[in-house]
């Protein structure tokens, strides 16, 4: 389906990466939003709070994230799109609902504009730490998506794709900014509504007494309904049948459980975006994400300059991590893989177990605060290259 | 020293079995309940499924159209009431059932939406979300079932337990004085506040079917014997005995300022029940879109065009009379 003409500001702009994301919500059809302000993610929800009136949304500024995080699964339930957003310390709130929206199975979006942690760290100053968070934040064993800009433009697209994926998946996706693409102005290109591709809500089309809400369909998804419908449906964080009745059952927690975890594992081809560059003679390969990926595409450059045979791997999706893409790299001649992130190691242990031995992979931590220097990714490619 | 409880997190029980013969009779209530999920988890003595009779028959009485009402609990043994009703229903998280109702709420604006949770829930773990709910003025009706304890955890000492009361965590009794919920509430803001016990049946009933007319936030305490956790280890006795309390101890006070209808559940003396508090002021909603109509005239776009319809609003309104 292509997006609803009223929201979609059809322009070029010049805006930061957090109005980029909050116009994608809106392009995507979000019309329901609920926050708490932090620092670098506040002009996320004051751009939806100006622009919501004019477009039939509503924006509510929330007692706390605890809050903010639940109100938009409420809303999800009546019918709308929802999304909430904020940085570390309000993610950090929000966990117990990140794992309420994936048991539940509630299409909702998350924005962490992160910045420089653990607790109150460094509000105005980049991060990648929470990259570990988005994937294993909440309690128990769950999937999730989690999308990962590199510019104000991206943010909008990923939002687009965020709210899509999170409604093709019944799941809650993550769109994991950071400070300097949340606060970085940029050209960004709203195209016209209808090349926007926006996946509407599925609702289901069968009779009370027939539908059940957990009843798996297509892809292990089952189909959506909202309130005031007539089909008079549970919902609960317990672990649950088809109909939603809680079974307390170690056969019902294998049966629901191995499914949502299923759900997104089976997604990951499908979900993962991504872009390489010089791939194809490449013996170094430097993966990276976010704001990382900018200073890498300077590195590799000046790398090659050096003569070494060095590529990009850029992800976009980093959940579920995209294990087809490491292996196919390494089905050329790379002999080691670099991982440079603004925190000290996390996504580098997903590269590491995939890559399980078969090529030398080089991580390159920064506590954040700042980006890392493009001359210590260069020195590690060429050493790398040795 | 007491005896520790099994807690009830893991009571849900197989199905019962069907017995020929011993059906139910046709009760009204009957067509509110989920009747493939009984037997229920609650206690013999247990005054929830009491509180949750009185419910039932107050939206009977309001004639609000069953597919227009949402439940929404936390996590209790009142938090299990959701799942019992044949309505839309929502079993959230310990203490986020209001944040979740607001946002169920103010995205279809249409449905009548019910909160229906224990004392530790809304007051404790989720006090800070009843409070703001009340200033904002939400059009949700909270109904809190106060045990003075925690029942599903094998009770624990609650905002609500009375001082000296002995609570798994309080084994030489409760050092902290209990809120007076009904003063909590209407100091945030409630435009409707009530206290009845599970022994004023029917006057539970009319409150509550106030609480659903009024547009706003709305808030009714039911306090009710949790003989298994409360009771026992109180010396107050089984749940007969706590009714006979409230029935002995309970004084209606229609009308009385909420500061002065504070009581001490464990103490003699009265305890001050009654509609307490019923006045107007614009709901959230409301107010959100008087204010962006005058801010941006005809720019302004309210939440989920078309706009909604006044002629549904008044029949989800409707009365006992009509
Ligand atoms: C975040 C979180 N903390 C703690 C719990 C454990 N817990 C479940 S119910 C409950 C208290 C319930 O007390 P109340 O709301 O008074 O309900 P009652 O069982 O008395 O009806 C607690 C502490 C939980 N489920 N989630
Ligand atoms: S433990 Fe108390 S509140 Fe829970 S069901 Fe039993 S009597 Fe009721
Ligand atoms: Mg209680």
């Amino acid at each position: 389906m292509q997006a609803d003409r009223i929201g979609v500001l059809t322009g070029v702009h010049f805006i930061d990466g957090d109005f980029a994301a909050a116009e994608g919500a809106i392009a995507a059809g979000c019309r329901f939003a609920a926050g708490y302000p932090i620092t670098p993610s506040t002009e996320v929800v004051e751009r939806l709070a100006s622009r919501f009136p004019f477009v039939g949304g509503l924006f509510i500024q929330m007692e706390d994230e605890i809050a903010s995080s639940i109100a938009i699964q409420g809303a999800v339930w009546a019918g709308a799109k929802a999304i909430t957003v904020s940085s570390g310390p309000g993610i950090s709130l929000m966990a117990e609902h990140i794992g309420y929206a994936a048991m539940t199975e509630t299409p909702c979006v998350f924005v962490n504009v992160q910045r420089g942690g653990p607790s109150t760290g460094l509000p105005t100053l980049p991060g990648q730490a929470d990259v570990m968070q988005a994937r294993w934040g909440s309690h128990g064993d769950y999937g999730i998506i989690a999308l990962c800009p590199n510019s104000p433009q991206e943010a909008f697209d990923l939002a687009v794709t965020a709210f899509n994926l999170a409604e093709r998946y019944r799941t809650p996706v993550m769109l994991l900014l950071d400070e300097c693409i949340g606060h970085m102005l940029e050209k960004v290109v709203i195209p016209p509504a209808d090349e926007i591709e926006v996946v509407p809500r599925k609702l289901t089309e069968k009779k009370p007494g027939e539908y059940l809400p957990y009843l798996p369909g297509e892809n292990m998804v089952p189909e959506m309904v909202k309130a005031g419908m007539g089909h008079r449906f549970h919902i609960t964080g317990l672990t649950h049948d088809e109909r939603g009745y809680p079974v307390m059952t170690a056969a019902a927690q294998e049966k629901l459980v191995r499914r949502l975890v299923d759900k997104i594992r089976l997604a990951s081809r499908d979900v993962a975006l991504y872009e390489g560059r010089w791939l194809d003679d490449a013996e170094v390969v430097v993966v990276s994400y976010g704001i990382t990926s900018r200073v890498v595409h300077r590195a590799v450059e000046v790398a090659r300059e050096h003569g070494a045979k060095v590529g990009q791997l850029r992800l976009k999706t980093i959940w579920p991590f995209p294990e087809h893409l490491i292996d196919q790299v390494l089905g050329g001649r790379v002999r080691s893989i670099v991982v440079p992130e603004l925190n000290l190691g996390q996504l580098v242990l997903e590269v590491e177990r995939v890559v399980r031995g078969r090529a030398k992979v080089v991580p390159i931590g920064h506590a954040g605060g700042t980006v890392h220097e493009v001359g210590v990714i260069v020195e590690a490619i060429l050493e790398a290259g040795k | 020293m007491t005896t520790p409880v099994a807690t009830r997190e893991h009571a849900e029980g197989p199905a019962r079995a069907e017995v020929p013969g011993c059906e139910p009779p046709e009760n009204p209530v009957t067509k509110f309940l989920r009747t493939d999920r009984l037997p229920h988890i609650w206690c013999a003595g247990c005054g929830i499924g009491t509180s949750v009779n009185c419910f039932a028959r107050a939206v009977d009485a309001c004639k609000i159209p069953l597919d227009r009402i949402s439940v929404v609990s936390g996590i209790g043994c009142t938090g299990r009431v959701a799942g019992y009703l044949r309505l839309d229903s929502f079993h959230t998280t310990h203490g986020r059932a209001i944040p979740f109702a607001t946002g169920l709420k103010l995205a279809n604006p249409e449905l009548k939406v019910v909160v229906y949770s224990g004392d530790g829930d809304l007051t404790a773990i989720g006090g800070n979300h009843l409070i703001h709910a009340g200033r904002r003025n939400v059009d949700l009706t909270v109904i809190c079932v106060n045990n003075f304890t925690y029942g599903m955890t094998g009770g624990q000492v609650a905002p609500t337990t009375p001082l000296q009361a002995v609570a798994t965590t309080t084994p030489y009794g409760n050092l902290e004085e209990p809120f007076n919920l009904c003063h909590l509430a209407d100091s945030a803001g409630a435009v409707y506040v009530a206290r009845w016990t599970t022994y004023h049946v029917r006057q539970l009933q009319k409150s509550i079917t106030k609480a659903l007319q009024k547009k706003g936030f709305s808030f009714v305490e039911v306090l009710s014997p949790c003989p298994t956790l409360y009771g026992r280890r109180n010396r107050v006795g089984d749940g007969l005995a706590m009714e006979r309390m409230f029935k002995e101890r309970c004084v209606v006070k229609n009308g009385a300022a909420t500061h002065d209808t504070a009581f001490d559940a464990l103490a003699p003396g009265q305890i001050p029940v009654g509609d307490f508090v019923d006045r107007d002021r614009p709901a959230f909603l409301q107010r959100y879109n008087q204010t962006m109509r005058a801010q941006l005239g005809d720019d302004f776009m309210p939440y989920g065009e078309p706009e909604i319809d006044a002629r549904a609003e008044a029949d989800l309104f409707a009365g006992p009379e009509g």
